[in-house]
């Protein structure tokens, strides 16, 4: 087993090892069939891996790899635990990886950086494995920096773009706000209890959940509140919540195949496994869930709206992936973990479809993304038509597709909870159903229907993707629209996420607890939904978009103009931007040329520094006109400081 | 075999090989290379049986001692421990990357002298690490002054009068101070020997003099905030071998004169002045970083840069007073202690590795501007690779080492309070920003100019002495252990030392 572990975590890193360092020999082909072999045997071994958790038997893997690090008691490991969570998570990122890989073939066809891309992209396999595979918060530490890193380098891919490296840069340091917090938390649980080995955490923080710490001089803060709010920072950097969300939209200036990889299906996802993961740490915390609660539902609604007013279609993707990332967030606040990690489980499949798909329509129109030069590409691209509209209806939640499930689950965990908080969540949650289906049919029609806005240079080479692109499209389309109809019942409603122990509920009340206990199969679940909200409002917004794009576009301009301030708040996302690029950066820049300038150069080296050498310049002026000028000083002082220590002899022998 | 004169071996061989390399002189470059080269491999050797011998366990080993100048008590006295044994292996490493270094074309004005000033300090160096004697170490360390000096005022930039003059009177100035604490030591001890000087027990009111008269001398050396300022300048002027081993050995005196004196001989006054010693460490990692940001030549970011790595290791030692000093093992005092010690041994890998970096640039076009570069991958795509690497190292990237160190010290200084894990911690966006912005300017982009379009990547000796470098930096990060293992019982060695002594005090 430790074996079939190992090969499923290393095999994308030697296969990334070829891929980069051997590039030139292996050549293209080389590059991609190495890593596309090494990520599919991956995805064979974890799905033969869960298929054991689930129906074989087997129980839990953990053991340790080596150990990184030991200073007296505290030993920091390497090591592995593989639990249903941890299989779903590594089934979800190879299949989503190795669906990439091969669309990587087509999308990157032309490009001088190819083999360098695929060892990438294998590299971010491994990251992220390691990142699930974790038994403890070092190594889960180590991974989530890099996942960044390879986030980092690949959203600076083409590193000759200035906006590229910008927004890498940009992503990188946000994110690193975030680690602070994930570190400091790290900090906060290794200095209370000695280790960062998940079992014996939780079994340390059930032990005594009161356990305080003193974070000022008097006051004492409970310390799963502390560690669990630290902790959430860091989800929020990675997992984009507002307002640290401000480096994913720019990270769209990377490759289309890794914004479906890493922007949306896997590494943004990390957040939320991380406050899944450590649900027996989060479940102490009624302060840190109420946080977690609250900055998911603001962000689901927020992004979506400002969905509604990009052009640019990976964009709006992106809007859209930080508005569902708020969504599972927000299951997490009311310990609906199961259904926050099942909404990510099916969001991977739809939106890596999304943005595959739109990265079809990219290519097809010459690295064009503005959906104003689009228009009526249905009939010339049926498949990716066809395969983006089965994704689109799983993002709104049409009943029976995936994410009707994952996202309904979600709600109406929220809508039975107590509380004025989840009051709140829930009608954020709720208009957010309707800004998605909003946004969503928006972008299918601008792009898709109509009319054709291109010119006629692009019209003329139009035609459909190839094979490697379109059959990566179809495999997601597949479990985009049917996973949830077998999986949803056992992993949300059932206990497959508690049995094992990967997902500990403290409380004997919650919303999804009663959810479990009234649902009665899919079905039920499906004809439950036509008596509540969620269905007729994303019915709703999908109508409004077909008004106002398709059916009437005529009543845009006079429907819209009352709306026009909140639309340029949108355009401006909210200001997020200005304020962290002005104000915290700008400032940040402007600080450190006042330190440089008056601390360093004039107060330290100017009055300091300089002043005594003047002084000292002065006392040995008449010395100073041969060249050796400086040695004499040398000498000069070894002299003085001799005399000082004859001196002192002299003083102890007097009166010892 | 040789054991008993080994240490010995490594001061004298690199010294007696600098006298030879400069009797050659300028007979022939290559005899002169050629020489430089064998003897820095051969006492590189030396340190790798040196690490080999070494068992690690507490205490002093290899010791040598002879009488020097009996009348006075001073000793040709040699011993390493867990603490100065690394140090020693990195001196021998540091000095075999620049000698192969300084092989390239860049040196060719007196080369033998270039050489010779080189070989000569890496014996003195080690000298500094391994005398046990606090004349021998005091003479060792006065007298590397003078390669550096020279190595800076002959091979240095334009402004290099100046750098020497502060560089020197600095160091010098900190230096006397401590040389007055030796000798009233002597009096007390009746030797010079570090280890009697251990036994000493004094009184707090002499402590705290002592202390100061230490920290003086090792802050400079470190350097701390405020006395700092003379590394930008020393750095900018000096030749790219000069920076790797200012950076890279000569900051490190600074450090192990801490752990070696400061500690260890005055617990008492290191307890007393920890904060103040916190205080300007915080401030090295938070302020220094800011300034880093700030700055437009490559050579001072860096060198700004080395400063704040610094304060993490002084944070670590000094940082342990309010950890749980004399608790149980595993508590933050000997983490954060560890963490500051692998920060040494990492900040030399990575900031050698980024001095040779920017001479790769430099000796290409003799510019030092970050604004003069912009887009170097597209034409240097290995040096970019490396280049990213080591900036991310130079971040703390988890899986490099320096992440290690880092690490340690903020979980460390937790145990002491959240606030200072906190203001440290900044240095996970201070030290990213400036590092990454950096790589933006100079690394990535479209191509900014004619000369940048005319560079020609690395040859293959800057790609063997980057990649060694490389290859270290991922090892220390990836199995740290490595290292922990031979330096961690010196480590608890000196803590179970500072809190016997402070109880006895209480």
């Amino acid at each position: 087993m430790e074996t079939v572990l190992y090969a499923i975590v290393l095999l994308p890193l030697l296969a990334s090892a070829i891929a980069g360092l051997a590039g030139p020999w292996v050549g293209r082909a080389g590059a991609h069939w190495v890593t596309i072999l090494a990520v599919g045997i991956s995805f064979g071994l974890s799905l033969w891996v869960l298929y054991g958790l689930v129906w074989g038997g087997l129980e839990p893997v953990e053991f340790t790899a080596y150990t990184w690090l030991s200073v007296g008691d505290l030993g920091l490991e390497i090591g592995f635990l593989v639990d249903r969570l941890t299989a779903l998570l590594m089934v979800t990122v190879t299949f989503v990886a190795l669906m990439v890989h091969i669309y990587t073939i087509g999308y990157m066809h032309d490009d001088p950086g190819y083999q360098r891309f695929f060892s990438y992209i294998a590299l971010f396999t491994f990251a992220m494995l390691t990142l699930v595979m974790a038994n403890n918060l070092l190594q889960l530490f180590f991974a989530w920096e890099a996942v960044g890193l390879v986030s980092y380098l690949l959203i600076g891919f083409w590193f000759t773009r200035e906006s590229a490296i910008f927004a890498n840069l940009k992503a990188f340091l946000v994110n690193r706000v975030g680690d602070l917090g994930l570190l400091l938390g790290i900090a906060v649980l290794a200095g209370a209890f000695g280790t960062l080995h998940y079992g014996e955490l939780f079994a340390a923080v059930q032990a005594d959940p009161e356990r305080t710490v003193s974070l000022f001089a008097a006051t004492e803060w409970r310390l799963a509140t502390v560690a669990g709010l630290l902790i959430f920072v860091g989800c929020m950097g990675k997992s984009a919540q507002v307002p640290l969300h401000v480096w994913l939209p720019d990270s769209m200036e990377g490759p289309t195949p890794i914004s479906a990889l890493i922007h949306a299906a896997t590494m943004v996802t990390a957040g939320i496994f991380l406050v899944a993961r450590l649900s027996p740490l989060f479940e102490h915390s009624t302060v840190a869930l109420t946080v977690v609660l609250i900055v998911g539902a603001l962000t689901a609604f927020s992004m979506g709206l400002i969905g509604l007013v990009q052009n640019d279609i990976k964009r709006v993707i992106a809007y859209s992936t930080l508005s569902q990332l708020g969504y599972m967030v927000a299951a997490l606040g009311v310990s609906a973990y199961a259904a926050g990690v099942f909404h990510l489980f099916t969001h991977a499949f739809f939106k890596a479809l999304l943005f595959l798909a739109a990265g079809s329509v990219i290519i097809a129109l010459h690295h064009e993304q503005d959906m104003r030069r689009m228009g009526g590409l249905a009939k010339y691209m049926p498949v990716t038509y066809a395969t983006m509209l089965l994704a689109t209806l799983a993002l709104i939640g049409a009943p029976g597709f995936s994410g009707f499930f994952s996202k309904d689950a979600i709600i109406e965990a929220v809508a039975h909870t107590s509380g004025p908080w989840a009051s709140l969540a829930y009608w954020l949650l709720l208009l957010g159903v309707f800004v998605t289906a909003l946004y969503s049919f928006r972008m299918l029609f601008l792009v898709f229907h109509g009319r054709e806005r291109l010119d006629e240079h692009a019209r003329a080479h139009l035609h459909e993707s190839p094979l490697v692109v379109t059959v990566p499209l179809v495999l997601l389309a597949v479990p985009s629209v049917f996973i949830a109809l077998f999986t949803f019942g056992p992993v949300v409603m059932g206990d497959f996420l508690h049995t094992d122990g990967a997902i500990r509920v403290l409380a004997e009340d919650t919303g999804l607890q009663y959810l479990a206990a009234h649902y009665h199969g899919v079905l039920g679940f499906m004809g439950h939904a036509l008596q509540t909200p969620t269905l007729y409002l994303a019915l709703a917004g999908v109508l409004v978009a077909w008004l106002l794009y398709l059916g009437r576009p005529q009543l845009r301009a006079p429907l819209t103009a009352p709306l026009r301030p909140l639309q340029r708040v949108l355009e401006h996302g909210y200001g997020f931007d200005w304020l962290f690029i002005r104000g915290f950066t700008g400032g940040g820049r402007a600080f450190a040329r006042l330190l440089a300038r008056f601390g360093e150069r004039w107060l330290i080296d100017g009055a300091l520094v300089n002043g005594m050498a003047r002084s000292i310049g002065r006392i040995a002026a008449g010395a100073r006109y041969s060249q050796t000028g400086l040695l004499y000083h040398y000498a000069f002082v070894m002299v003085l400081g001799l005399l000082l220590l004859i001196t002192l002899f002299v003083l102890r022998t007097l009166f010892a | 075999m040789f054991e008993g004169w080994l240490l010995s071996l490594l001061i004298w061989l690199p010294i007696l090989g600098g006298a030879w390399v400069l009797a050659i002189g300028q007979r022939s470059l290559g005899a002169v290379r050629g020489a430089a080269v064998v003897v820095a491999s051969v006492a590189f050797l030396l340190a790798v049986a040196l690490w080999l011998a070494f068992e690690p366990a507490g205490g002093m080993q290899l010791m040598e001692q002879r009488d020097w100048v009996p009348s006075l008590g001073i000793q040709y006295y040699l011993g390493v421990d867990g603490i100065s044994m690394p140090l020693v292996v990195l001196t021998a490493f540091a000095t075999l990357l620049v000698v192969i270094a300084g092989c390239s074309d860049a040196i060719h004005y007196r080369v033998a002298q270039y050489m010779g000033a080189f070989l000569i300090m890496e014996g003195l160096m080690i000298g500094v690490f391994v005398a046990l004697d606090a004349i021998l170490f005091y003479v060792f360390w006065e007298a590397m002054l003078v390669p550096m000096f020279l190595l800076i005022g002959i091979w240095g930039g334009a402004n290099r009068i100046y750098a020497t003059i502060k560089f020197f009177l600095y160091t010098f100035l900190g230096s006397v101070l401590m040389l007055i604490a030796f000798l009233y030591m002597r009096l007390e001890a009746g030797s010079f020997s570090v280890l009697d000087f251990h036994d000493l027990s004094l009184g707090l009111d002499v402590q705290v003099p002592i202390f100061l008269a230490l920290l003086a001398a090792f802050a400079v050396k470190v350097p701390m905030w405020p006395v700092h300022t003379w590394l930008p300048d020393a750095h900018t002027e000096a030749p790219t071998g000069g920076s790797v081993i200012l950076a890279a050995v000569t900051l490190k005196m600074g450090a192990y004169g801490f752990l070696r004196y400061a500690l260890p001989i005055v617990p008492e006054a290191s307890a007393q002045l920890a904060w103040l010693v916190i205080a300007v460490s915080l401030i090295a990692i938070v302020y220094i970083g800011l300034v880093a940001i700030a700055q437009t030549d490559m050579k001072r970011l860096i060198a700004y840069s080395s400063i704040a790595h610094m304060g993490f290791a002084t944070l670590g030692f000094f940082v342990v007073f309010q950890a749980g000093l004399g608790a149980a093992a595993g508590e933050g005092a000997l983490t954060a202690m560890t963490g500051g010690y692998v920060q040494l041994i990492s900040h030399g890998f990575i900031s050698a590795a980024l001095f040779l970096c920017v001479g790769v640039l430099y000796d290409r076009m003799h510019t030092r501007d970050i604004a003069a570069y912009g887009g170097v991958v597209n034409r240097m795509p290995a040096f970019g690779a490396l280049f990213v690497l080591f900036a991310l190292a130079n971040a703390g990237l988890p899986g490099t080492s320096g992440f290690v160190g880092e690490l340690l010290v903020i979980l460390g200084s937790y145990q002491a309070s959240f606030w200072y894990a906190a203001l440290a911690g900044l240095t996970l966006i201070v030290g990213a920003a400036y590092s990454l912005w950096l790589v933006k300017r100079v690394v990535f982009g479209p191509v900014a100019n004619e000369e940048v379009d005319g560079l020609r990547d690395l040859d293959r000796r800057e790609l063997a002495l980057l990649g060694v470098l490389a290859v270290l930096v991922i090892g220390l990060g990836i199995y740290p252990q490595a290292l922990v293992t031979v330096a961690e019982p010196a480590l608890v060695e000196l803590l179970d030392d500072v809190s016997a002594a402070l109880t006895a005090a209480r």
